[in-house]
C-alpha cells in the first residue's frame, strides 16, 4: 500500500491502496466517481478513457503509482455542469447516446481530439476515436464532432 | 421517489433510474411535499407544477423504448411533451398488483408492439379523469371541454385549468375502462422524432448503471465459473489468500463457481486470480469446434427434421428441374458483448432479499432473487436501472442468482458482484451456431421452381425454453421463414425445415435471433440463383415476391433510394437483400470496394424499414444505425469457437467487434404503411450481412458462405 495524491477534476484526493492498482479503479472505488466505466481491462474498448495532462488515456491499463503530478480530469470534471462542453453539445444535439455506457469514454476521446485538432476530419476521428460502441452509434458521434468544431469556432470566425 | 426541479431544461432532459438518482437541484422539503404527484389510474403521475411522470415498465438498454412508451402515453393524455418525465414501475409493485403492469421483459422488439394497447389506454383514462374533474369544477357536461398541452378548456366559454391545478381532483376518480383510443390522424406526439428523455444524464457521467451502485457497507465480488460449460466446482485454498489487500471471505457459488468478496472489486479480482482452483471440467472437456461443425454438418442431410413450411413437391420439382442448384452455409457462434459487463448487487437480511440490476426482465430478476435466496416473491425488492447493452443476455438472470447466493452467506452487508470481460466472454448464452443447405431447382427459362432450405442449428428453445419446441420443432429457429413472414410464396415448390444439432454451449437470444443467419442464408443464395441464371439480383427477387406486397414496397423504396442500376464510382459495387421479422418488412442495398490485394470498405448501407406504424422516426434511424454495427461485426470479425470444451475468445482483442472506422454511411428509409406496430430494435439488422456480401460477390466474383470475413481471402485480379 502507499499514500498517494492525485490530482482529480482539480480537486486533490489522498488515497491509500496499492499502487499497482489501476487508474481506473482507485477512480471508481477509492474516489467514488463511477463516471468512468469498465468494459475490458485491457486498453481495447476505451469506456475509462480520462484525461492526463489532457491527453485521452485508457485508465485501466495505468497503475495509480505512476500518475505523479499528471491533472487527471474524468467525465465529470470536463464541464462545470456536466453539459456545456461543445462535445457534450453537440451529443445533446445529434441524440448521440443508447445505452450510453461506452459515452463517457467516447466524450473523452472526442473532447481530447478537438482539442488537439480543432477541426478533425473523418480520417482524424477514425484514427483517434477507436473506442467501441457495441449500440452502434459511431455515426452520431462523427456527426457531432464535426457540429462540435464548429460550435468552437471564434463569433468573428468562419461557421 | 426523488423530485427534480421543473426547469424546463431538465424536464426535457432528465429521466428518472432506477438507483434513485436525480438530476439538478432537489427541492427544499417542504416543497417537494407541495408538489407530491397525483396518480391518474396506473400510468402516469401528475404534479402540482404540471410534471407529468410516465411510468414504463419494460427495461431502456438503448433502445430507445422509454421515449417511445413515454410518447404513446403523452400523446392520449394531451400531455406537453416538455413537462414529461418517466420513472420505471418496480417488479415488487407489479407482483403486488398482480402484473397490472403487464409483462415487464423486454426482447424480442416487443417493448412498444406488445405495450401499444394498454400504456395508450392508461393515458386516455388520465386524461378522461382530468376532462372530468374540470368539468365538474365549473359544472359543465364534459363533453364540451377539450385537451391540449396540459391544460383542459372548457370551449363555449374559454375557461381554463392547468393539469397541475386539476390532478389532485381528477386522482379521486375511479379511472374509466371504457376509454377510447385516438385515430392516427389525431395524434400529435406519436410520429415525432422527438429526443430521447434519457441523454443529458448520459453526456455527464452522473447516471447510475448496476455497476456503479454504490451502497453504505458495501462490499465486492468477483467469481469464476468453471471454464467447460456443465463443469462444477471441486475445490479451492482460500487460506491461500486471505491474507490478501481487502479480501474478507471466498465463497462457493452454486455448485459451478467461486467467489472472492473483498471491500474493493479490485482487490477481490485480484485475490481470485490467486486464488488456487481445482474444477470438475466433466465430460464436455474434449469438445472442439471441428467436432460441433461435423456434428452440424451431418444434419444437412439427415433425415428428420422439423418442418417450417411446405408447400408444392420438392422431390418432383428438383426432379424436374432444367438446372439444379446447391450451397452449404456456415455461421458461427456469437457473443452479445453488452459493454458493461455482467453484474449485479444484492443483499440478504432478516429474510429478505433487495438486488440493483440491470435487467431485461424485471420480473424475472425478482423471481431468480426469491429463488436464489430461498424467500418468498413478495420479499424481494428489484431496484432497476438503465443497461448498458442487452441484447438478449440480459433476459438471463444468472448474475442476480449468484449475487444473491453470495449475498446470503454475507448476511447484512450488500454485495456487489461483478463479472470480468473475460467471465463474461466466456460464460455467455450465444448466437447459436448454424449452417444450411440450400438446394434450387430452375426451368429452362431461369425461373426459380423449387426451393429447398435445410438448417442444421443449435436451438435456442431447446436450451433455454423447452415448453416451447413444438414436436421437437423450434420455431424461433424460422424466423423469417414462416409462412407469415417469408417474402417468396410465390416459389411453386417450397420446404424449409431444420435438423436441430444441439451442442454443450449455452446459446440464447441475440439482437436479431435467427433472423440473422436465416437472412444471409436466403438472401445470399436467392443471390446466387439470380446471377447463376444472368438476371438482375433486384429483377430476380421481384419476380418471386408477387404475393408478398409489403416486403416487395420495402425492397422497391430502398432500391429506388439507393439508384440501384444507376452508374457507381469505379470500384464501387451494390448487393440487396429483404428480409421479415419481428413483424416489420426490411431491406437494403449496400455499397462496397473491395481493393485487388481484398480490402473490404463498406461504404453507404440504404436501408428500408415498414414497421407499420412509426412512434418516433429519429429512434428508428439510431436504431437501424446502430443494429447495423452489430450486426456488421458478426460478418467481419466477431467469432465464438470452442476447445477443450471452453470458449477460446476472452476479451475484444480476440473478439474483435467494428468500430468507428469501419461505419459506413448508413441512410434509413422510413415507409410506414399503417395498420399494424411493427419492431424496430431489431428486423433490420438482417438485411445488412446479406446486402453486404451480395456487393463483395459483384465487387470480387467470391461467393463468402462462410463467416466471418475475416477468415476469407477477398484478393481479386
Amino acid at each position: 500500500m502507499a499514500k498517494l495524491k492525485l490530482s482529480i477534476n482539480g480537486t486533490a484526493h489522498d488515497v491509500d491502496v496499492d499502487p499497482d492498482t489501476p487508474l481506473l479503479w482507485v477512480i471508481r472505488e477509492w474516489v467514488g466517481l463511477t463516471g468512468t466505466k469498465y468494459g475490458c481491462g485491457i486498453a481495447q474498448c476505451g469506456a475509462c478513457t480520462v484525461h492526463l495532462d489532457g491527453a485521452a488515456t485508457r485508465s485501466c491499463q495505468i497503475p495509480a503509482g505512476s500518475v505523479g503530478e499528471a491533472k487527471i480530469t474524468t467525465i465529470e470534471g470536463l464541464s462545470p455542469d456536466g453539459m456545456s462542453h461543445p462535445i457534450q453539445v453537440a451529443w445533446l444535439q445529434h441524440d448521440v447516446p443508447q445505452c450510453g455506457y461506452c459515452q463517457s469514454g467516447q466524450i473523452m476521446a472526442s473532447a481530447a481530439l478537438l482539442a488537439a485538432k480543432p477541426h478533425p476530419t473523418d480520417a482524424d476521428i477514425a484514427d483517434m476515436v477507436t473506442n467501441i460502441c457495441r449500440c452502434g452509434t459511431y455515426q452520431r458521434i462523427k456527426a457531432a464532432i464535426h457540429t462540435a468544431a464548429e460550435l468552437t469556432v471564434p463569433a468573428t470566425g468562419k461557421a | 421517489m426523488a423530485q427534480t426541479l421543473s426547469r424546463r431544461f431538465f424536464l426535457t432532459a432528465s429521466a428518472v433510474a432506477g438507483g434513485g438518482f436525480s438530476l439538478g437541484w432537489s427541492l427544499p422539503k417542504a416543497q417537494a411535499a407541495e408538489n407530491a404527484p397525483f396518480e391518474l389510474g396506473i400510468w402516469a403521475t401528475i404534479a402540482a407544477d404540471d410534471t407529468v411522470t410516465i411510468r414504463i415498465a419494460r427495461s431502456e438498454m438503448g433502445q430507445g423504448t422509454m421515449t417511445g412508451l413515454a410518447q404513446l402515453v403523452a400523446d392520449e393524455l394531451d400531455a406537453d411533451w416538455r413537462f414529461v418525465k418517466t420513472e420505471f414501475v418496480t417488479p415488487e409493485a407489479n407482483l403486488a398488483a398482480k402484473r397490472a403492469w403487464g409483462d415487464m421483459s423486454t426482447g424480442g422488439s416487443r417493448g412498444i408492439r406488445a405495450s401499444v394497447d394498454y400504456v395508450r389506454k392508461g393515458g386516455a383514462a388520465a386524461r378522461a379523469m382530468l376532462v372530468q374533474a374540470g368539468a365538474a369544477k365549473w359544472g359543465v357536461p364534459a363533453g364540451e371541454c377539450v385537451t391540449a398541452l396540459n391544460v383542459v378548456t372548457h370551449t363555449p366559454s374559454g375557461r381554463r385549468l392547468r393539469y397541475g391545478e386539476l390532478a389532485a381532483d381528477a386522482a379521486k376518480l375511479t379511472p374509466p375502462t371504457d376509454v377510447k383510443v385516438k385515430t392516427p390522424a389525431e395524434w400529435t406526439l406519436i410520429g415525432r422524432g422527438v429526443k430521447r428523455l434519457d441523454t443529458a444524464e448520459k453526456l455527464s457521467g452522473k447516471l447510475t448503471y448496476a455497476i456503479d451502485v454504490q451502497l453504505p457497507n458495501m462490499l465486492n465480488a468477483a467469481i469464476a465459473q468453471c471454464p467447460v460449460f456443465g463443469g462444477k466446482l471441486k475445490s479451492f485454498d482460500a487460506a491461500k489468500i486471505q491474507q490478501m489487500p481487502g479480501v474478507r471471505h471466498v465463497v462457493a457459488v452454486d455448485d459451478n463457481a467461486v467467489a472472492v468478496v473483498a471491500d474493493k472489486w479490485f482487490q477481490a479480482k485480484t485475490a481470485l486470480a490467486a486464488l488456487p482452483i481445482v474444477w470438475d471440467e466433466g465430460p464436455n472437456a474434449k469438445v472442439d469446434s471441428q467436432q460441433i461443425d461435423a456434428h452440424l454438418t451431418a444434419g444437412l442431410d439427415a433425415k428428420e427434421a422439423g418442418l417450417a413450411q411446405e408447400h408444392g413437391d420438392i422431390v418432383a420439382g428438383l426432379a424436374g428441374a432444367a438446372t439444379k442448384i446447391e450451397a452449404v452455409y456456415s455461421m458461427p457462434f456469437q457473443h452479445h458483448a453488452t459493454l458493461e459487463p455482467m453484474n449485479c448487487t444484492a443483499q440478504f437480511a432478516d429474510g429478505k432479499v433487495e438486488v440493483w440490476v440491470s435487467s431485461q426482465n424485471g420480473d424475472a430478476s425478482l423471481a431468480a432473487a426469491a429463488e436464489a435466496g430461498g424467500v418468498k416473491l413478495a420479499d424481494v425488492k428489484v431496484h432497476k436501472h438503465i443497461l448498458g447493452g442487452g441484447f438478449g443476455r440480459r433476459g438471463q438472470q444468472d448474475p442476480v442468482k449468484q449475487a444473491v447466493i453470495i449475498a446470503k452467506q454475507v448476511p447484512g452487508r450488500p454485495i456487489k458482484l461483478i463479472w470480468t470481460r473475460e467471465e463474461d466472454m466466456t460464460h455467455g448464452f450465444y448466437r447459436p451456431i448454424a449452417k444450411a443447405k440450400m438446394t434450387a431447382g430452375l426451368d429452362a427459362n431461369g425461373n426459380l421452381t423449387t426451393l429447398h432450405a435445410r438448417l442444421s442449428a443449435q436451438s435456442i428453445a431447446a436450451y433455454l425454453a423447452p415448453q416451447r419446441m413444438e414436436n421437437g420443432v423450434d420455431m424461433i429457429a424460422f424466423q423469417g421463414w414462416t409462412k407469415d413472414e417469408f417474402g417468396y410464396m410465390a416459389i411453386p415448390n417450397l420446404r424449409i425445415d431444420d435438423a436441430v444439432r444441439n451442442t454443450h454451449v449455452p446459446v440464447g437470444f441475440w439482437r436479431g435471433v435467427n433472423t440473422n443467419q436465416n437472412a444471409i442464408f436466403m438472401e445470399c443464395f436467392i443471390d446466387e440463383l439470380a446471377h447463376a441464371t444472368g438476371k438482375d439480383p433486384l429483377d430476380f427477387r421481384r419476380s418471386l415476391m408477387t404475393k408478398n406486397p409489403k416486403h416487395l414496397a420495402v425492397l422497391n423504396a430502398v432500391a429506388e433510394k439507393a439508384g440501384w442500376g444507376t452508374p457507381l464510382p469505379k470500384g464501387v459495387h451494390r448487393g440487396i437483400a429483404q428480409n421479415a421479422g419481428f413483424g416489420s418488412y426490411v431491406a437494403a442495398v449496400a455499397e462496397v470496394s473491395v481493393s485487388p490485394k481484398g480490402e473490404l470498405a463498406i461504404h453507404r448501407i440504404v436501408a428500408g424499414t415498414d414497421c407499420g406504424y412509426a412512434v418516433n422516426p429519429e429512434q428508428i434511424a439510431a436504431q437501424v444505425e446502430g443494429s447495423f454495427v452489430y450486426g456488421l461485426s458478426a460478418l467481419l470479425t466477431s467469432e465464438i469457437t470452442i476447445d477443450k470444451g471452453r470458449v477460446v475468445q476472452t476479451n475484444f482483442d480476440s473478439y474483435e467487434v467494428m468500430k468507428l472506422a469501419a461505419m459506413p454511411k448508413v441512410e434509413t428509409v422510413i415507409v410506414p404503411s399503417g395498420g399494424f406496430w411493427g419492431g424496430v430494435g431489431e428486423p433490420t439488422i438482417a438485411v445488412a450481412p446479406p446486402a453486404v456480401l451480395n456487393a463483395i460477390f459483384a465487387a470480387t466474383g467470391k461467393r463468402v458462405r462462410t463467416l466471418p470475413l475475416s477468415h476469407q481471402d477477398l484478393s481479386h485480379a
